[in-house]
C-alpha cells in the first residue's frame, strides 16, 4: 500500500465528487456534506462508467447511466441496477491536501 | 395457493420476478420467455462496445434459481384461459395462477413495400448479431426509419467505418421523442459523421441491393435495417378478450381489465391521472412499471407514478430526458461547456427538462431537474437559465421552503 497524493481538498466541491486517475487505473474521490473525504473505485459496476459525473447526495453516489447507487463510504450498492459493491480506498487529508492509499 | 405467473423476460417480466420477492411474495413464481438466452438489457444491443454485440444479462441463471423464480427459457405462452385462471406453453405444459403478469413488450413494425422481407428487424440479440456480423468496413447500410434506434445504429456503424443512409418518412429524424432542439444537433452531428439522409421520402421497394424511394431516388445496399417503431405485442391479451387499445390497457395499478392480470412496460397503456392512457417504450418505465405491478401483485395496492426518464447514447454525446416535454411548453435554456440543458415549464411549474452533451456532463443536473419536477418546483427562469446556479441549490431551498 503506497499513500498517493491526489488533490486538494478545495478541488471538491462539497458534496460533490471528481475522477482521479492513477497508475493506469480510475478513481472516484468524494467530499461529504460534513467536509468529509472518500475514495472508491471511479466506475459503476454496472457498466463502467465514471461515478464522478453522478449526483452526490448526502454520502450516496447515484450513478449518471441508468441511476444505480453507492454508499461511498462504504462502497455498498444501495439501489438497482447496480448490484456489486464498490471497492473502497483509505484517504486522509492533511493541510488540505488528499493523499490516497492504493494498493 | 398457484402464485404468479409472468410472461416475457425481458427488462419488465425479469424485474417484475425478483421485486415480487423483495416484496416478501413467498408463493411460486414462474417466468416464461420465448427467447433462447437468460434476460438480457436490450439497450446495450445498439449501443456495442469495440464493435461486439453485447450480450449484457440482467441476471444470471444462478440468481434467477437463488431467489426461486422458476424461468422457463425458450418457451412461449400460447393461450391464456382467464377463467381457469391458466396459461397454456409451447412446450405443453399448463401454469396456473393467482396473478398473472404480461410482459410481452413490443415487436418491430414491418414495413409494407415490396421487397420487405429483405429487411433485417432490430429488437433481440439475434436481430443484432446478424446485423453486426453482416456490416463489414466498406460495406453499406440503409436504415429506414430515423427514430432512436435507427440513430444509434448509425452511429456505431460509422465508428466501424461502414457507410450509412437514413431513410425517414418525416421531414426531419427524432421527431418523436426527442426536444427538436436537440434532434436538430444529434441530425447535424450525424451529418457530420457522414451519414447521408434521405428526409420526408417513402420506401416504395427493397430490392437486393438498394432501397428505392417513392421519388424513384435509389440508395445503395447491401444490408437494409427497418426502424420504423414498435408496436405493442398484445396477441395474447387480445384473445382472452383483455381490453386493448394503443397497448394493453391497465389501470393505474397496473391491472387489466381482468383483476387477475397486470401488464407492465412497452406492452401496457397505463391510465394517467388527467385521462387516457399512455404506453412508454423505455428502459427505466419498464423496470419502474414491473417493480409497481409486482407489489401489487403481491399484495398491496399503489398507483404507478414515476416521472418518465430515457437515455440515448450516439457517437460521444448522451441525451437524457426526463418528463414528457410538449411543443406548448415555456422553453429555458442553460448553455453549458461543453452541453445544452433546456427546461420546459407548465404555468411557471418546471416540468420536464432534458440534455445532451459530450460523455455524462449533464446527467447530474437532469437528475436534479427530475428531483425538481417531482418536488412541483416552480423555479426562477433567471435562475435555470444561469450555469452558475446549482440546481443542487434550487432543490434544497424548495425543500425548506
Ligand atoms: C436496440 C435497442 C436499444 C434500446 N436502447 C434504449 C435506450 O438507450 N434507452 C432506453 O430507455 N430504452 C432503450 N430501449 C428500449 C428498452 O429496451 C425497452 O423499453 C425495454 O426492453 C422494454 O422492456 P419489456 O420487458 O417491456 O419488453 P421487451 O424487452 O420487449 O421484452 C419482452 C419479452 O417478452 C417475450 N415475449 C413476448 N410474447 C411472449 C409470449 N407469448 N411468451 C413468452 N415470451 C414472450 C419477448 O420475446 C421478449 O423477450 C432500447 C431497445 C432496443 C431494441
Ligand atoms: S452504469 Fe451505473 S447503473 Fe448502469
Amino acid at each position: 500500500m503506497t499513500w498517493v497524493p491526489a488533490c486538494k481538498l478545495d478541488d471538491i466541491e462539497q458534496e460533490g465528487a471528481i475522477r482521479f486517475d492513477h497508475g493506469g487505473r480510475t478513481y472516484a474521490l468524494y467530499r461529504g456534506p460534513d467536509d468529509s473525504v472518500y475514495c472508491t473505485a471511479g466506475l459503476c459496476t454496472h457498466e463502467a462508467i465514471h461515478l464522478a459525473d453522478g449526483l452526490v447526495m448526502d454520502f450516496e453516489v447515484e450513478c449518471p447511466k441508468h441511476s444505480g447507487a453507492f454508499d461511498y463510504r462504504t462502497g455498498e450498492a444501495l439501489r438497482l441496477p447496480a448490484c456489486e459493491n464498490l471497492k473502497i480506498y483509505p484517504v486522509e487529508v492533511i493541510d488540505g491536501e488528499i493523499r490516497v492509499a492504493l494498493s | 395457493m398457484q402464485g404468479i405467473v409472468i410472461i416475457g423476460a425481458g427488462e419488465a417480466g425479469t424485474r417484475a420476478a425478483f421485486a415480487a420477492r423483495e416484496a416478501r411474495f413467498s408463493g411460486a413464481i414462474t417466468l416464461v420467455g420465448a427467447e433462447p438466452h437468460s434476460p438480457y438489457e436490450r439497450p446495450p444491443l445498439s449501443k456495442p462496445l469495440d464493435g461486439a454485440v453485447q450480450m449484457k444479462p440482467i441476471c444470471g441463471l444462478p440468481a434467477l434459481e437463488a431467489t426461486g423464480i422458476d424461468y422457463h427459457q425458450g418457451v412461449s405462452a400460447l393461450r391464456i384461459e382467464p377463467d381457469a385462471r391458466s396459461v397454456v406453453l409451447s412446450d405443453g405444459r399448463t401454469l396456473a395462477y393467482d396473478k398473472l403478469l404480461l410482459a410481452t413488450g413490443a415487436r418491430p413494425r414491418r414495413l409494407a413495400c415490396p421487397g420487405a422481407g429483405r429487411a433485417l428487424d432490430f429488437r433481440t440479440y439475434a436481430d443484432a448479431a446478424a446485423i453486426f456480423s453482416k456490416a463489414e468496413a466498406g460495406g453499406r447500410v440503409a436504415i429506414i426509419g430515423g427514430g432512436l434506434i435507427g440513430m444509434e445504429l448509425a452511429a456505431v456503424l460509422r465508428g466501424k467505418g461502414v457507410a450509412v443512409s437514413i431513410i425517414e418518412a418525416a421531414p426531419k429524424p427524432l421527431g418523436r421523442a426527442v426536444p427538436a432542439r436537440f434532434a436538430a444537433t444529434l441530425h447535424a452531428r450525424h451529418m457530420e459523421e457522414g451519414v447521408l439522409f434521405y428526409l420526408g421520402q417513402g420506401v416504395a421497394e427493397i430490392t437486393p441491393d438498394a432501397v428505392l424511394l417513392a421519388d424513384d431516388a435509389c440508395v445503395p445496399a447491401d444490408i437494409v435495417v427497418a426502424a420504423v417503431g414498435v408496436v405493442p405485442d398484445m396477441a395474447l391479451a387480445e384473445a382472452a378478450g383483455l381490453a386493448t387499445g394503443n397497448g394493453i390497457l391497465t389501470d393505474a395499478f397496473l391491472r387489466t381489465s381482468d383483476p387477475h392480470i397486470f401488464a407492465a412496460g412497452d406492452c401496457a397503456a397505463v391510465s394517467q391521472p388527467d385521462g387516457g392512457q399512455v404506453r412508454f417504450e423505455s428502459w427505466r418505465n419498464a423496470r419502474s412499471q414491473a417493480e409497481t405491478a409486482a407489489r401489487n401483485m403481491a399484495g398491496a395496492n399503489e398507483a404507478f407514478a414515476a416521472t418518465p426518464w430515457f437515455w440515448s447514447d450516439q457517437y460521444d454525446l448522451c441525451l437524457q430526458v426526463a418528463g414528457l416535454p410538449l411543443p406548448g411548453h415555456q422553453s429555458i435554456v442553460r448553455t453549458l461547456g461543453d452541453g445544452e440543458l433546456e427546461f420546459y415549464l407548465d404555468g411557471g411549474r418546471l416540468v420536464a427538462a432534458a440534455g445532451l452533451g459530450v460523455g455524462n456532463g449533464i446527467a447530474r443536473d437532469i437528475k436534479l431537474a427530475e428531483m425538481l419536477i417531482a418536488a412541483g418546483v416552480a423555479p426562477d427562469p433567471a435562475a435555470l437559465m444561469d450555469p452558475g446556479v446549482n440546481l443542487k441549490t434550487l432543490l434544497k431551498s424548495a425543500r425548506a421552503a
